[in-house]
């Protein structure tokens, strides 16, 4: 049976063309589906189970989404709610839910499904075999497991069909495959497997697989043999560049995509135009394999301090690099002496922005900067201590001279204090796959009735 | 000549955070075809890793190239500096050509 995929746009904060998401409503999809988060943004959301977006952008764009649903009458679905589909950002994703149906007097069932996993799951898993790493993985230690601050699995297309299976016209995800959360639905009416994986891959990041990307909305049309993608935005045109292009998209491998239960294989795909804004794509293959689910894991490394000093001083700019050799050689010893601390205790590097602060040791370019922006960050095993190094930092960064003879020299602090408590500094710690009896024995469902009481 | 000076576009993102990608679109079959002679051991010296862990992928269809490889740190831990991994794309495109 067709299926239409209605996708607003990439991800739920980044905003959408009104009127085209209105053109999607209008050709009577099957779905709304939303993806709300990923790991671009790094492993500070999943770390402190927050959102990236900030909750008025999200709710400005979940209302729109709310009254869309509404007028086509479909269920409408969200994955990886709140950045890094952690429990307490699911729950940050129902409140946001709750809020706007009372406003808007609906009355919807709401399912959430949690992909928080409890250390102690990851451990057994781990002690039973059924964890295996990916490359390159971390090494893990139950110790380490049990530090984690969150652990999440992907969900997949199972756990979102479960979801749906409630009844539940609204559902919230935790963690899950860009991909899934589009596939679901297709795969759970019969579709073409293959295309309804492939599908999904090219509509995750909405627009972006057409030729106008910041507009946003697309709509799949998936059935027994293929699908059919189009822009929702009239200006945009989807081409068979503009789509089998974004294969390539933020994936190391353009041709193979691994999902909860297989992978997708689209070595064999045709892409063919319908028309001037219509891409037809038949002939992808979904290759069934062991159920695993992979894991994302975050936890605190160390508490930061950062301070930012710019030299003008052209003398200042063109030995940048030795001045920081001879300020880090004069600092390392000032903090043992001072704090009783060794450089093993602590971490303090200087970057050079306008010179290699993005590429480090990898840039090739030297040119000659007007001014060089020196960034410090110290990282500790407390805020406490990493803010004590910063202000014990803070006036050699200032006043450190290039030589022990000359005058002391004053460069330019951007604001006061010169030192900013950072919190804690996350990283992803986890690149695993963990392997499933049943999809649904690493997920959790709630359905909860919220806005009006139902008559 | 540098690579920018005869393909499209160099762009490269993280695959993950453990796996940064770089898409050259050539723009055309001639690209293509001089892009496609570049040795994979030329481009792993660009970015300091061993040639046996980038994988490549020379695209006709689209005159692409595609080259992956794990990210020597990991996104986001503390030695990183670039943590979508977007401006390793230009290492690339300012590489000389040779002959």
């Amino acid at each position: 049976m067709p299926t239409r995929v209605l996708v607003p746009s990439g991800v739920l904060g980044l905003g959408f063309d009104r009127k085209a998401l209105a053109r999607g409503v209008a050709m009577r999809p099957d779905i709304i589906a939303i993806d709300g988060g990923s790991t671009d943004s790094g492993p500070y959301s999943l770390g402190a189970g927050q959102s990236k977006y900030s909750r008025a952008a999200t709710r400005a764009e979940w209302r729109e989404l709310m009254l869309a649903r509404a007028e086509a009458g479909v269920p409408l679905v969200i994955g990886t709610a709140g950045t890094c589909g952690a429990d307490a950002t699911v729950d940050w994703m129902f409140d946001i839910t709750a809020e706007l149906a009372a406003e808007l007097g609906q009355s919807a069932r709401v399912a959430r499904l949690y992909s928080g996993q409890p250390a102690e799951r990851v451990i057994t898993a781990l002690r039973e075999g059924r964890i295996a790493p990916l490359t390159p993985a971390p090494e893990i230690t139950e110790a380490g497991l049990s530090a984690m601050t969150n652990i999440v699995a992907l969900a997949g297309a199972e756990q979102v069909q479960a979801a749906l299976a409630t009844g539940a016209e609204i559902v919230i995800c935790g963690r899950t495959t860009d991909t899934a959360l589009i596939a679901a639905l297709p795969l759970a009416r019969g579709d073409h497997a293959g295309a309804a994986w492939h599908g999904a891959k090219i509509a995750e990041c909405g627009a972006l697989c057409s030729t106008h990307p910041m507009t946003g909305t697309i709509m799949v049309e998936f059935d027994a043999a293929g699908f059919t993608v189009e822009p929702m935005a009239e200006a945009a045109a989807c081409t068979p560049f503009s789509v089998s292009a974004h294969m390539l998209y933020e994936n190391s491998d353009p041709f193979r995509l691994y999902e909860p239960g297989g992978h997708l294989d689209v070595t064999a795909a045709r892409y063919a135009a319908l028309d001037g804004r219509r891409v037809r794509v038949e002939g992808s293959r979904w290759v069934p394999g062991p159920y695993t689910v992979k894991l994302e894991g975050a936890r605190a490394a160390g508490y930061q301090t950062t301070i930012l000093a710019i030299l003008r001083d052209p003398r200042y700019v063109a030995k940048a690099r030795d001045w920081v050799a001879g300020l880090q050689a004069f600092l390392a010893a000032e903090i043992s002496r001072r704090m009783g601390l060794e450089p093993l205790a602590y971490s303090l590097e200087f970057r050079l922005i306008g010179q290699d602060g993005a590429l480090g040791a990898m840039e090739t370019r030297r040119g000659q900067p007007v001014e060089i922006g020196v960034l410090g960050i110290v990282t500790a095993a407390s805020q406490a201590l990493a803010s004590e190094i910063g202000k014990l930092i803070n006036p050699f960064v200032l006043h450190h001279p290039l030589t022990p003879d000359e005058e002391l020299p004053t460069f330019a602090f951007p604001y006061s204090p010169a030192t900013t408590d950072r919190g804690a500094l996350y990283e992803f710690a986890l690149n695993h796959v963990m392997r499933l009896d049943a999809p649904m024995d690493a997920f959790r469902l709630t359905v909860t009735e919220v806005g009006h009481a139902r008559r | 000549m540098r690579v920018a000076d005869i393909a499209l576009k160099v762009r490269s993102k993280n695959a993950g955070p453990f796996w940064v990608t770089v898409d050259i679109f050539c723009g055309s079959a001639v690209a293509f075809a001089r892009l496609s002679r570049l040795p994979t051991a030329a481009i792993a010296r660009v970015y300091g890793q061993p040639e046996q862990l980038l994988k490549r992928f020379d695209i006709a269809e689209l005159n692409v190239i595609k080259i992956s490889f794990p990210r020597p740190v990991v996104q986001g831990s503390r030695e990183d500096r670039d943590m979508h991994g977007a401006q390793w794309a230009h290492l690339l495109a300012e590489m000389e050509l040779g002959d």
